[in-house]
Parts: C-alpha cells; sequence; structure tokens
C-alpha cells in the first residue's frame, strides 16, 4: 500500500504539469482533466484510509522513501513519506474538500478565459499541500510549505491585470517569507542540535536537548505558522488575499493552507511539550488572534473579508488548543477538520451569492436573498449554526472542547485563556449573524453594477453588465452540489467526531492525550458558551434585524472604524516598513552611488588628474628637455660618487 | 707641461658648451655647442691617453670625430630643412609634436 | 600518453573562435552555426569530462603536465577536481544558450557594411571566453591560471565595450560612452586586481620556488613548506582581492551593474553566470589550498563582507529602475551567499557554494535572457515602461515568473538546495551569521516579486499591446534552462555526489572538520526506511 503514498501528491502535480504547459488545445477539456486528477487523489486517499483501519493502531503508520534529495556530510535530506493518522486526515480533507472545490469552480470560472490555467494552479496547490502534510522531514515539509506559498501567490494574483490583486498576492507571499525565515531557522536549528531534521528521530529525542534550544526551536517553527495562518503578528496578508477568486479563499485561505500552521505545531508537539515557555506564547498568540480575527470581522462590510476575519479568529482557536500541549492537539484538529468543511461552505456560499450579485461583494448591498436563492440560503445557514456552536452542530461539538482544554491549563492563564475563547465564541456569535441577517434577510438593498471603467474589473465579465441591476439566481448544480456535501459534513461532522470520542482515539496515538481538568464543571463551560452565544445572535438582532440598514457605512464608533482598518497593522506597516523600506534603498541606491562608487571614480579621476600635471613636463622645447637630461646626469654621477665615497 | 692642465681646459670648454646649449636658442649655435661639448670630450681623451701611456683614448677620439662630423651633415641638412619651410633657426620655434 | 582530454576540451572552443572570426562578411549566419556548433562539441566534451571523472578517486584526475617555460619552475599542468567538473560542465552548458540567445544581436546595422565583421566578431570573442574561463577552471599551475585570468579581460572589453545593448535610453553617443565608460570600468578594475594578484604570485614563486598549486599545497600540509605568518597573509590578500574584484564582493562590486547594465543580455549573462565564477573557484581552490591559515585568519571580516554584500546588494536591488541592474546587484547578493559558503568552512557551505555556483549560472542565465527578450521587444530597459505584459505575452511572462522565482530560491528549483545548505553551513558553526542571512530570503522574495509585478501584472500598458510572444527560437533557448532548474531542485545528487568529496579535500586543506551536534542521535532516518 505505502508506493501509493507518493501517487498522492503525484497525481495532481502530473495535472498541474499538463494543464500549464499544454498550452490553448486543453483549453476545452483541462477543467475536467484537473478534477479528475483531484478526484483520483481523493479516491487513493480512501483506499489507503480504509487499509489504515483495517490495521491496529500501534502499526498505522506507513514510509515511502522515494530517493535521496540532499545529501551533503551529515546533511541528509530524504524525498521520504509518512502517512500516519495525522497525516491521513489532512489527506483526506484535502483531497475531498479540495475535488469538491474544483467541482464547484468549473461552475463558478466557467466564462473566465483562463480557466485552464486556473485549474492548473488548483492542481498545483493539491500536490504542495499534500507534500506539505506527507513529508517525513522538515525539509521536504519546508518544500511543500513553500510550494503552498507558490500556489497561494498566483491564484490570489490569478486576476492579475487588477493591480489590487497583484499587490495582494506580493503582500502574501512577503508575509510568508518572514514566517519562512522561522521555519528555515528551526531546521537549522534541529540539525545543529540533532544533526538531522527528520520527524522520527527528532521527536523522539526532542526531551534530550536543552530547554533553550527547544525554546528556540519552537518559537522560530510559531513564527513560520504565524506567517501561514494569518495569526498576530503576521496576520495582515489574509483580508488582502480575498482579491481571489472565491474557490480560491475557500479552498486555499479558509479550509486548508492556512491551517497548515497548526499542524506544523501539534506535528512538532514533541518539542513544544519540553519547552513551556514556548507553548505558553503559542496559547497567548492563538488568544489574541481569536479575538483579533473577531473584532476585524464584527467591522467588515465585504463579504469575504468578514469571512477572513472569522477564519483568522477560528484558527487562532486552533493554535491557542495546539499551545495547550497534549490536551489540545486533538481537538485543534479536530476544530480544524470541522472548521474546513462549514468554513469551506460558507466562502464558496458567498461565492455562489455574488455570483447572482455582479460579484458585489459589499453586504450592504445585499439583503433578502434568501427567497432568491434558496439552496445557497440553506447551506449557508446550516454552515452559520455550525461556526457559532448551535448544538449538536460541528462547531459546537470541536469549539465547546477547546474552551474547556483552555480553563483546564490551570491557574490565572487558564481563567485569562479560557475567557478570551469564551468571549471570542460571543462575537462569533455577532458578526456572523450579522453578515447571515445583511445577505439573506431585510430588505432588497441592491444597486446597478458600477462602470467597467470605474473600477478595474474583477473578471473580463464586468464589463459586459455595467450598469445593470443585479438579476439574483440560484447557482448552477456544479456550485451547488458541493455546497450541499459541505453543509452535510457541518451538520454531522462534529457529532461523528464527538461523540464516543472516536476522533481522539483516531488520533492519540500519534499526538498523544492526557485528560484535562477545568477548575469547573464541563457543563458549566457548555453552559456559559450557550449564554454568551445568545448574547452576540441578540446584539447582532437587535443592531441589524429589527431596523434597516443603511446602504452606505454609518462612520461608525473608533473601535468600528479601526476594526475597518484591521486595528491599523497596515497603517503601521505602510509606514514603518514599506516607508522605511523605500528611504533606506533610497539612501543606499545614493550611497552606492556617490560613496562606494565615488571612491572608485575619485581613484581614477585622482590617477587621471596626475598624468594630467606630468603631461605639462612634456613642452615641446628643446631646450627644456637638454635641461632635465643635464640634471638627470648630474644626479646620476653624484650618486655614483657619492656611493662610492660611503 | 701637466697633462692635467688639459683637463682643467677640457672641463671648461664643456662648461660652455653646455651653458650654451642649455641657454641659446639658434639652432645654429646650439650646434656649434655641442661640437664645444664633443671637442671638449677629445680632448680630455688624449690628455687621459697621454697621462695612461695607451693609445685607446686617441683612438676613440678618433671615433668621436667621425660621429661628430656625421651628425653635422645629418643636423646641418635638419636645419637647413627646417629653416626653409619656418624662415626661423630658433628651436623654440619647433615645438609642434608636443601634446 | 593518454588523451589529453583536458587540453582538447579548452582548445575547441578556441579553434572555433579562430574559424568563425574567420567565415567572410556575407556568410553572417554561416559564423552563426559555425559558433553553435563548436560550442556543442566542447558541451559534449564537458560531459566526457564528467563521465570520465570518478567522485570516489584521486583528488586531481585527467591530469596533464608538461614542462613550459623550466627556468622559472612554470608548468602546463592541467586537472580537475569535482567542483572544477562542475564548473566546466556549467561553463560549457550555458554558452549554446548565449550564442542562441544573441543569435542576432550582433547583426550590422546596416547591411551593406561588408568591411567590418560584427557578427564574426561577436561569436568568435564569446568562444574565446569560454576557452579561457574553461582552462582557468582547469589549471593546477597558478602561473598558467593567472594568464587566463588576466588573458579573459581581453574579449571581455570588447564583447561589452563593442556590443552594446541596443535598448539604451538615451541617444546613440550617450549610449556609445556609456558603454565604453562600462568596458574601461570593467578592464581597469579587473586590471588593477589582477596586477595586485600578479605581485603576490612572483612573491609566492620567492617563496614556494615554484608554481604548482599541488606541490605547493602537498608541502604546506606536510609541513615542508614554511612561511612567515605575515608573507602567508600579504600574499592571501593579494589573490584575494583579485578574486574578490572578479565576484564581486562588497565594496568592489560597482563595476558589475555598469558592466551588465551597458551589454546585451547574453554578454551580461556571459558576465555574471560564466566569468565571475572564476573568482569565486578560485577562491576555494587557490586562497585555501596555497594560504589555509591567512584563510581562516581572515575568515571573519570575509565573512561580514559577504554578509554585507548579501544584504546589501538586496537592498539596492529593490532600489532599481533599470531591469538589467536589477539583476546585477540580485547576483551581488548572491555571490555574497556563495562566499559566506566557501568561508563558512563546514561541508554543507562549501557544497552549497559549488552548487551555488552552478545554480545561479543556471538561474540568472533564465531570468536575465528571458529579460532581454522583453527588452529587446520594447526598446527599454526601464522597469516603469512596463506593465501588463502578461496579458499580451504569457509564455514570456511565465518564464520570466520562473526564473524570477529561481532567484528568489523557492524550494524545488535548484537555488533552493544550495542556497538552504549554505545557510545551514554557516549556521552550523556561525549561529548569528547564518540567523542575519536569512534577511536576504526575504529581500530576494522583495525585489523579485516587485519586478514581477511592475512588468507583468497591472493594465496593459499601451506601448506594450503589440509585444509578441515567446519565438520558437528563444522559447529553445529558455525551456531547457527551466528544465534544469527543476531537475537540478529535485535531483540535487548528480552534482553533490561530484562536489562532496572535493570539498572534503578542501576543508582537509584548511584542517576545519564540520560541528557536532548537541544530542547525539542514535540511528539514524531508522524509521524511515522500513
Amino acid at each position: 500500500m505505502e508506493n501509493l503514498i507518493a501517487l498522492l501528491v503525484g497525481a495532481p502535480l502530473l495535472g498541474a504539469a499538463v494543464l500549464l504547459c499544454g498550452g490553448r488545445r486543453l483549453d476545452k477539456a483541462g477543467h475536467w482533466l484537473g478534477t479528475l486528477l483531484a478526484a483520483v487523489s481523493f479516491g487513493i486517499g480512501v483506499a489507503l484510509f480504509a487499509d489504515m483501519l483495517g490495521r491496529g493502531a500501534e502499526d498505522r503508520t506507513l514510509y515511502q522513501h522515494l530517493f535521496s534529495w540532499v545529501s551533503v556530510g551529515s546533511f541528509q535530506a530524504d524525498f521520504a513519506f509518512r502517512l500516519d493518522q495525522l497525516s491521513m486526515t489532512f489527506v483526506l480533507l484535502i483531497s475531498g474538500v479540495g475535488t469538491l472545490i474544483h467541482v464547484y469552480s468549473i461552475g463558478y470560472m466557467e466564462h473566465d478565459e483562463r480557466r485552464r490555467r486556473f485549474f492548473g494552479y488548483l492542481n498545483l496547490f493539491v500536490a504542495a499541500m499534500l507534500l506539505l502534510v506527507l513529508a517525513d522531514n522538515y525539509l521536504l515539509l519546508y518544500f511543500g510549505w513553500e510550494g503552498v506559498g507558490l500556489a497561494s501567490y498566483l491564484l490570489i494574483g490569478f486576476w492579475q491585470h487588477k493591480p489590487s490583486a497583484a499587490t495582494a498576492a506580493k503582500k502574501a507571499f512577503l508575509v510568508n517569507r518572514v514566517g519562512d525565515i522561522g521555519l528555515s531557522i528551526a531546521i537549522m536549528l534541529m540539525f545543529t542540535t540533532f544533526g538531522t531534521f527528520a520527524f522520527g528521530p527528532v521527536l523522539a529525542n526532542a526531551d534530550k536537548a536543552s530547554e533553550g534550544t527547544l525554546t528556540a526551536i519552537g518559537l522560530m517553527l510559531l513564527l513560520a505558522a504565524c506567517g501561514k495562518s494569518a495569526q498576530v503578528p503576521l496576520q495582515s496578508w489574509l483580508g488582502d488575499a480575498m482579491e481571489g477568486p472565491t474557490p480560491v479563499s475557500a479552498l486555499i485561505h479558509a479550509a486548508t493552507m492556512v491551517t497548515a500552521g497548526v499542524y506544523l505545531i501539534v506535528r512538532s508537539g514533541a518539542i513544544f511539550n519540553a519547552a513551556p515557555d514556548a507553548q505558553l506564547v503559542v496559547t497567548v498568540v492563538g488568544a489574541v488572534t481569536l479575538l483579533f480575527g473577531a473584532i476585524v470581522g464584527c467591522a467588515k462590510d465585504d463579504i469575504k473579508k468578514a469571512l477572513a476575519g472569522s477564519t483568522m479568529s477560528q484558527i487562532g482557536y486552533m493554535v491557542l488548543a495546539a499551545g495547550l500541549g497534549p490536551v489540545g492537539y486533538v481537538f485543534a484538529i479536530m476544530h480544524l477538520v470541522t472548521h474546513g468543511f462549514f468554513k469551506a461552505g460558507l466562502f464558496l456560499g458567498a461565492g455562489s451569492v455574488m455570483h447572482g450579485m455582479n460579484d458585489e461583494v459589499d453586504m450592504r448591498k445585499y439583503g433578502g436573498l434568501r427567497r432568491y436563492m434558496p439552496v445557497t440560503f440553506v447551506t449557508f445557514g446550516l454552515g452559520y449554526l455550525a461556526i457559532i456552536g448551535f448544538p449538536g452542530l460541528s462547531g459546537f461539538f470541536s469549539k465547546d472542547k477547546i474552551i474547556e482544554a483552555a480553563f483546564a491549563k490551570g491557574g490565572t492563564e487558564g481563567w485569562i485563556l479560557g475567557g478570551a475563547a469564551l468571549l471570542g465564541a460571543g462575537i462569533t456569535a455577532f458578526y456572523m449573524t450579522r453578515v447571515m441577517l445583511l445577505t439573506f434577510f431585510g430588505e432588497k438593498r441592491w444597486q446597478p453594477a458600477p462602470d467597467a471603467d470605474q473600477v478595474p474589473s474583477a473578471e473580463p465579465a464586468a464589463e459586459h453588465r455595467a450598469g445593470r441591476m443585479p438579476h439574483p439566481h440560484e447557482s448552477p448544480k456544479s456550485m451547488t452540489i458541493p455546497m450541499i456535501v459541505l453543509a452535510f459534513g457541518s451538520v454531522f461532522a462534529g457529532a461523528f467526531f464527538g461523540l464516543g470520542d472516536r476522533f481522539l482515539n483516531w488520533l492519540e496515538p500519534v499526538t498523544g492525550y492526557e485528560h484535562g481538568n477545568p477548575p469547573v464543571g464541563a457543563l458549566t463551560v457548555t453552559l456559559s458558551t450557550m449564554v454568551v452565544l445568545a448574547v452576540g445572535v441578540a446584539i447582532a438582532w437587535s443592531m441589524y434585524g429589527r431596523k434597516p440598514v443603511p446602504v452606505v457605512a454609518p462612520r461608525g464608533s473608533f473601535l468600528t472604524r479601526a476594526a475597518r482598518r484591521d486595528l491599523f497593522q497596515d497603517d503601521f506597516n505602510h509606514v514603518v516598513l514599506v516607508r522605511g523600506g523605500e528611504h533606506l534603498t533610497r539612501s543606499l541606491v545614493y550611497v552606492d552611488h556617490s560613496l562606494v562608487d565615488g571612491v572608485v571614480n575619485g581613484t581614477a579621476a585622482s590617477v587621471g588628474g596626475l598624468s594630467g600635471r606630468l603631461r605639462k613636463l612634456q613642452n615641446g622645447y628643446a631646450r627644456s628637455y637638454a635641461v632635465s637630461m643635464f640634471g638627470g646626469t648630474v644626479v646620476l654621477i653624484a650618486a655614483t660618487l657619492l656611493m662610492r665615497a660611503v | 707641461m701637466n697633462p692635467v692642465n688639459y683637463l682643467y681646459l677640457a672641463a671648461l670648454l664643456f662648461t660652455i658648451g653646455a651653458a650654451g646649449v642649455l641657454i641659446r636658442r639658434n639652432a645654429i649655435v646650439l650646434f656649434m655647442c655641442v661640437e664645444l661639448m664633443l671637442n671638449a670630450c677629445n680632448l680630455a681623451f688624449v690628455a687621459f691617453s697621454r697621462m695612461h701611456g695607451n693609445l685607446d683614448g686617441q683612438i676613440i677620439a678618433f671615433f668621436t670625430m667621425v660621429v661628430a662630423a656625421a651628425e653635422v651633415v645629418v643636423g646641418l641638412a635638419i636645419i637647413v630643412s627646417l629653416f626653409r619651410t619656418r624662415h626661423s633657426a630658433s628651436v623654440d620655434d619647433a615645438s609642434l609634436m608636443k601634446l | 600518453m593518454t588523451f589529453p582530454l583536458l587540453t582538447v576540451t579548452a582548445a575547441v572552443p578556441a579553434v572555433g573562435a579562430v574559424l568563425t572570426a574567420a567565415v567572410p562578411a556575407k556568410q553572417r549566419t554561416a559564423a552563426k552555426w559555425l559558433a553553435l556548433l563548436f560550442s556543442l562539441a566542447t558541451l559534449a566534451l564537458a560531459v566526457l569530462v564528467a563521465v570520465r571523472f570518478e567522485p570516489g578517486g584521486a583528488r586531481y584526475q585527467l591530469t596533464e603536465s608538461h614542462a613550459w617555460i623550466a627556468d622559472f619552475g612554470v608548468r602546463y599542468e592541467l586537472g580537475v577536481d569535482g567542483i572544477g567538473v562542475a564548473l566546466i560542465a556549467l561553463t560549457a552548458l550555458l554558452i549554446p544558450f548565449v550564442i542562441g540567445a544573441g543569435w542576432n544581436d550582433a547583426d550590422p546595422l546596416e547591411t551593406n557594411s561588408s568591411r567590418w565583421r560584427p557578427t564574426q566578431g561577436f561569436f568568435a570573442l564569446i568562444l574565446m571566453v569560454e576557452a579561457m574561463v574553461v582552462i582557468s577552471f582547469e589549471a593546477t599551475d597558478v602561473f598558467l591560471f593567472y594568464i587566463f585570468f588576466e588573458a579573459m579581460l581581453i574579449p571581455m572589453y570588447f564583447l561589452i565595450g563593442g556590443f552594446g545593448d541596443r535598448a539604451h535610453a538615451g541617444s546613440d553617443e550617450n549610449a556609445a560612452a556609456q558603454r565604453s565608460y562600462a568596458a574601461v570600468k570593467f578592464l581597469l578594475y579587473n586590471l588593477v586586481g589582477g596586477l595586485i594578484m600578479l605581485a603576490a604570485v612572483i612573491g609566492l614563486y620567492v617563496v614556494a620556488g615554484n608554481f604548482s598549486l599541488q606541490e605547493i599545497a602537498a608541502a604546506r600540509a606536510a609541513g615542508t613548506l614554511d612561511m612567515a605568518t605575515n608573507t602567508e597573509r600579504l600574499l592571501f590578500l593579494g589573490f584575494f582581492f583579485a578574486f574578490a574584484v572578479k565576484a564581486p564582493l562588497w565594496p568592489l562590486h560597482t563595476w558589475l551593474p555598469n558592466a551588465m547594465g551597458e551589454a546585451t543580455a547574453p554578454v551580461a549573462v556571459l558576465i555574471t553566470a560564466v566569468v565571475d565564477k572564476v573568482g569565486t573557484f578560485a577562491m576555494l581552490r587557490f586562497c585555501l589550498g596555497l594560504f589555509p591559515e591567512a584563510s581562516k585568519w581572515a575568515t571573519p571580516v570575509i565573512l561580514v563582507l559577504a554578509l554585507i554584500s548579501i544584504v546589501y546588494g538586496a537592498l539596492l536591488a529593490v532600489g532599481q529602475r533599470d531591469i538589467k541592474r536589477l539583476v546585477a546587484y540580485a547576483s551581488i547578493s548572491h555571490f555574497g551567499f556563495i562566499i559566506l559558503g566557501i568561508f563558512a568552512m563546514t561541508s554543507q557551505g562549501q557544497s552549497g557554494a559549488t552548487l551555488y555556483m552552478v545554480n545561479h549560472g543556471i538561474s540568472t542565465a533564465a531570468l536575465m535572457l528571458v529579460a532581454g527578450f522583453l527588452i529587446s521587444r520594447r526598446g527599454s530597459r526601464l522597469i516603469a515602461d512596463y506593465g501588463g505584459v502578461q496579458k499580451v505575452a504569457p509564455v514570456l511572462a511565465g518564464t520570466f515568473l520562473i526564473g524570477g522565482l529561481a532567484t528568489l530560491s523557492l524550494p524545488g528549483l535548484a537555488p533552493f538546495v544550495s542556497e538552504f545548505l549554505v545557510l545551514v553551513g554557516t549556521f552550523a558553526r556561525y549561529p548569528v551569521l547564518g540567523a542575519i542571512a536569512t534577511i536576504g530570503i526575504v529581500l530576494a522574495a522583495l525585489y523579485t516579486l516587485v519586478l514581477y509585478q511592475r512588468t507583468m501584472t497591472g493594465p496593459v500598458k499601451e506601448e506594450v499591446r503589440t509585444l509578441p510572444d515567446l519565438r520558437p527560437r528563444e522559447l529553445l533557448v529558455v525551456a531547457p534552462l527551466i528544465a534544469l532548474l527543476i531537475g537540478l531542485g529535485v535531483y540535487p545528487k548528480v552534482l553533490t555526489d561530484i562536489v562532496n568529496p572535493a570539498v572534503q579535500h578542501t576543508l582537509s586543506d584548511v584542517k576545519k572538520t564540520d560541528p557536532k551536534p548537541e544530542v547525539a542521535v542514535e540511528a539514524k532516518n531508522g524509521e524511515a526506511v522500513k
């Protein structure tokens, strides 16, 4: 069976290669090929899963060694895969959700002349993401890590004739690169500490290294996770990344790629377990981000950006859980999977709405859509109930466990972290209800589409429908079916995983587990979560459900304005990094030209000047030459005599 | 007579010739001064020959005369042709080769 | 007597140069094909060298040795180690692409100018450079190396000064003036370095009594040849200065942006991908081999300079407005990495540096040649004159992007492997320096993506609207380079297997071993192979 692992990566990679190199003649069939290969990958994943279930918990891990990749002295990196329960979970999530989103994109990208290329990029992403989770050493993981970064760059900037999309793509790549520094330094530290960076030996020997080293490795891994998973302080790229087509936002920037940071932390659990200081920082980052994202999500009027804030916040939950150690690893992954279902569903729903509304993204210009788009409404609604943690749905099971585990951390820290998680649940309920109300309820606030020349068009099709009123309609089957499947997952996955500790028993052999004891009973936690949730929903209803919503956003309080600007993070970046960097490079260009090169040219000029002076001696008068000859002779004779005298 | 006196005379003649070469501008005069220096050398050679009692110096003096004669032939030809084109025998006028 | 393979490998392009130069003025196309043929023949010979070379065998293989100037102990000695093999292969590999890319660059502007033969000259000079570079990689006699190290300036000078980029912003006269300025600066700068090296070469002869690298290195290692500490240091500095100019290392770099900016794109590739490599190669072979103690003495300063090069070059690349100058500054940053790897004195660092030389050659060639195609279409080198090219010429944009991604060392492409090895090798001995060097990774992404964004994306500019996409000849030049980038990125073992033993020899020259890990891990990769 283990020989199939490479095929998981190979199938979509083949698709990417064929679609990107194939040229125009594949335009007709390209999207079918891409979808097929993603589905092949999913099929292999399911086969491997069935095989894995057939074996006992102890020998479920499969290895496949392809070839030695980089080998210099003791630096040995192999092209080797590891398929254990943790990576299996991810394989199914990535290839499953990935295939659904391929199907969805067939309809969504129907009118785009570059659809073949889009599917090529999507396949590239799936291949890189699978490589990331299947790698058996950190360097190969880094390969996948940057590979998904590249795919994300290409897909965010897919409509690259739009300057904002190109800028957003560049920003995402750059911010991720800052995180990548963390991953590369972590690998170097592992190499100098353990002499290897393969998962097996490093994780097995993690406790033998000094705590300082482990803390350093842990913090560097956290930096990497922050970049990829849009955690504070490297979160600024995710909102802009919504410039990409909506299926991309659903697959990459909600369900899979942005959760890679959580995977990294859980995978490196052994290192974090031995470095409590690093763990504390992880939990703090998670808690801060979950509030940060939630607050930002409350203020955004752009439906995708509101969902992006929500993604950030939900990943904050996962990071928080991962930082809690063995108590939280399983629940971090469980929330990751359920989040993959409902967030992908929500994004696809948002895409469906935009598809029907002339690509309008401002929720203030929606309203009353539930009657026009019933399927979208129902699936989106189920996703909504799942994300806020409505009892019985997916989010309820996974989020509740995380809040519980946060309280179980104990002491003041436990109260603070648990409180933050609880508060976050309330805010989640608020902003998601707001999204729901603005989009599907209330009266119609539709506006005619702007003229194509006023805004840089998002799609080529935008030119045709300028100035027309939207005619909301249900999306084609290729789009609604994936939404229905995902809604199904959002409803039942949590119960399936949570009841009877199925998910716990499945993952426990890889991640380890210990039961935490919260200072308050589990039932109290659940009940208080329900209360907070109800309060959030109620506030949202009183603000957006009871009274009509203005089409133009009111100025709002300082907090609202700050949240709309992502709490001034971008302004900070702009002033300090962008402007500062510009000044630095400009002054360096000046220095290089006038100082460094100036010295060189100055030397040349002074040699030239000296020879100019010497040239004056050649004045053409025979007498002066005679004088110099005479003088020279005299000096020579004098010198000879002098030498003889001495 | 003490041969050393001839050397004094040779040195004096050489100095006069050298000073003339350095100071005067007229090509003919310069030429004569050069001849004066050459002849001062000849005188010194002959004097040394006498002092040391061998003939080497006298032989070299003959060589010098031959070279001087050849030099006069070529040099006068150049001066004459310069004078024809520039109507001047001043060496300062012939500074066209400088940069 | 065995077949003198190394001599032949260097002689074939030289013969090609002479023959190409002799082609009659009217037969320009014949001259091009002749040059291409000879460059391909050289490539075949270089492959033969690589095949005949046994990685586990003696340090220098395929050696040739003949008396030359007996009075001064100068011998004609050739031999290659793994590093030399890799670089000869790189050189032989790139020249056909340089010729292919510059196919029409040297056509005379007026077709009836029959007396001057620029096309023949252009290709002959390129082959001449190839011959000299190849023999520099082969020479194991210091004097022999020095001669060709210097002599390659002559054809390079004519290539830069005589065949400028036609896409120049200013008037023709202005262009000619800048070009000749760049060529003279290149020549003088490198001559100064060469003269200082000449003094050191003579000094070495005075101390050692001969010029043979192997003999001197062996005597140094055995302790039979003592050098006073100061003598060794001075000689080292003399050699190093010349190599640092050629490499180029900050602050001796300012000739490179001028030369690369004014030369045509293929010649710019020739400068940075081929000729400059002689400098870094010579640091590895001559500086470390001849003066191990002095090398260790100078290491801290050199490492700091290399680090400055990395960051400084990258920052300046961000600030450039001219595409070719941007690539030049990026190269300065990359040369910083190479020198950092060499003087980190670990096996990862030095293997990485050698791989870096090869990979940087390929990646810069890919990026620069595509940039050259772009520039020749639009007739401008300024980034601001482009925009939206992706829409009108997607293949060109795609290849440009891949070249750029290679420049920023994306995993999966060859430069990643070498850059990571250099970083890890540096980090193992100097953690702080290694960590600072990672800034270069971010800055590389910045200048590459900014360049791509400004030229290729956004609304299509009016002047760009009619640009044709890559022509078949151009695609034929770029596609193999890209295939190589991917191939060497996924399977770099073909190179590391050849290079590793040579690096071990170099490390034993300077008597250094890799640092040991903090925790001894038993059963390495025990789980991975089951």
